[in-house]
């Protein structure tokens, strides 16, 4: 069953057009990755999504869906004095014991009770995953959620993630800027460039000897190549090149 | 009702009124940045009594609907080219500016600037205390109601969209509590000190806090003894109140300031 279905999607940012005839599909336990350039709509597409842009189009979400977004980045600024369990209680405060359980999830158990602006990037990223987590999503979002991690720190998030949609059966959309490592456990990769320049599956490592080159075998497996494949002709003239891709 | 015909106890009522509105709220122009926003839209009210006195018009009304234009307008043109503290440079000292030219301009009315450039807290009557209490009220009110999406927009306004909050919204609910926090506060410290209110008892209260709610509490804490300090003070040396009061604040901050430091 499809959770959200968009057909010819279409965004403005300050007058540019970033998105134009996006149709887009996830379904239930479903992992999806969008790789593309910066600047590529890639984020804009999400914040359509949870209702941040404004887009042309037409978008079917199911109602009553339950979604958990992890944001790009966020900066707490240190004039605010946060804990861990009081942001997770932000904007409403969740059910006794579900804030411990959550933060248990996303592998963050012993961080209750530390100040946001003294976590390190990775503890910070398992703590917005724990929070997305609260209301028991049905589409986990994530947004460039390896932004600032090492390899393998994207690698053990990445396995996290795989083990929560297997758990929890949640589908899972997420973003990169990477075009060429994603997620092995991703179902499919879209690679948006304003518009969608293409879509497939990725291969996995252990069929990627370009991958163990390029990083060694120290992530096992939980990082994946897409190749991408552009010989297909765009039925309309584009205003960007393709040559990143081949 | 005796008691409130001495003007001391009226002046302590009204410092306490401002200081416990002026710290909660002062914890989000700490923790937004808006300190320079603040001081614009304070200075702007200098305008407001200029128009006031102008066409006859209670001094309250008109403070309150100049800052929030002010407000709005510094809202509106920000990310339009210039930077945020350049355009709040160029609106607060020009609104200050265009307010004292005003003032001047009004024929026979002979007015102490200085009451409304440094507050005239010991004049404070009556009115003033009903109306001084009635808009601490609703911004500590606005503030208990809005609290948690207030607090999510701060955060991070993609978040608040993610939860169903409309971060544009909550900027408005703060932005017109800062408006009658001016409004009122100016009868107390003046148009130039009013910023102080807001952000001295906030930073002074960051290295007691574990949570935001708790750094409001203290700051509104930190206000209220730093309001009826002062004006002990100034009663028992003969300063100006308004600056006492601050001085006060400021004690507070960096006394709090040397306690943080020795718990590191």
């Amino acid at each position: 069953m499809s959770l959200i279905t968009a057909r010819g999607l279409s965004a403005t940012l300050g007058g540019r057009r970033v998105l134009h005839g996006v149709d887009f599909e996830i379904s239930k336990g479903e992992i999806v990755t969008i790789v593309g350039p910066n600047g590529s709509g890639k984020s804009t597409l999400l914040r359509c999504r949870i209702g941040a842009q404004e887009g042309g189009g037409q978008l079917t979400v199911k109602p009553g869906l339950r979604i958990g977004y992890v944001p790009q980045k966020l900066h707490i600024d240190t004039t605010l004095p946060l804990t861990v369990a009081r942001f997770l209680a932000l904007p409403k405060r969740p059910a006794r014991g579900a804030i411990p359980e959550a933060l248990a999830e996303a592998g963050a158990g012993e961080l209750a009770t530390r100040q946001m602006a003294d976590l390190s990037g990775g503890q910070f990223q398992r703590v917005l995953l724990a929070r997305a987590l609260l209301n028991k999503p049905e589409l986990l979002i994530l947004d460039e959620a390896t932004q600032g991690l090492d390899q393998p720190g994207s690698a053990a998030f990445y396995d996290l993630i795989a083990g929560l949609r297997d758990r929890m059966g949640c589908a899972v959309l997420m973003v990169s800027h990477e075009l060429h490592v994603v997620m092995a456990a991703s179902d499919r990769v879209i690679c948006l460039n304003g518009h969608i320049c293409c879509e497939g599956a990725p291969e996995h490592v252990a069929s990627a000897p370009e991958y163990r080159a390029l990083f060694g075998t120290g992530t096992q497996g939980a990082l994946a190549l897409y190749r991408h494949e552009h010989n297909h002709r765009h039925d309309e003239t584009c205003d960007h090149t393709h040559e990143a891709a081949e | 009702m005796i008691l409130l015909d001495s003007f001391l106890v009226r002046a302590a009522l009204a410092g306490l009124g401002v200081a416990l509105a002026a710290a909660p709220l002062g914890c989000f122009v700490v923790w937004r940045r808006m300190a320079y926003f603040g001081d614009a839209t304070a200075h702007a009210a200098i305008l407001g009594v200029a128009l006031a006195l102008a066409f006859s018009l209670p001094i309250f009304p008109a403070v309150l609907a100049v800052a929030l234009i002010m407000a709005l307008i510094v809202t509106q043109l920000s990310g339009r080219g210039y930077a945020m503290d350049t355009l709040l440079g160029v609106m607060a000292h020009s609104a200050l500016a265009v307010g004292l030219v005003a003032v001047s301009l009004i024929e026979g009315v002979r007015i102490d600037l200085m009451a409304y450039l440094f507050g005239d807290i010991l004049a404070v009557s009556r009115t003033d205390l009903v109306v001084i209490w009635g808009g601490a009220g609703v911004v500590l009110g606005l503030l208990w109601w809005r609290w948690s999406a207030l607090l999510t927009a701060t955060l991070n306004p993609d978040l608040a969209y993610a939860a169903g909050i409309h971060p544009k919204r909550e900027e408005l609910v703060l932005t017109l509590a800062l408006a009658l926090v001016i409004a009122v506060a100016i009868k107390v410290v003046g148009v130039l000190l009013i910023a102080s209110l807001l952000i001295i008892p906030a930073a002074a209260a960051r290295p007691f806090a574990q949570t935001p709610e708790r750094m409001a509490l203290v700051a509104a804490l930190i206000g209220g003894t730093a309001a009826l300090g002062g004006l002990a003070l100034a009663y028992f040396y003969d300063t100006p109140t308004g600056p006492t009061i601050v001085c006060t604040a400021f004690a507070l901050f960096a006394l709090s300031g040397l306690a943080g430091m020795k718990r590191l």
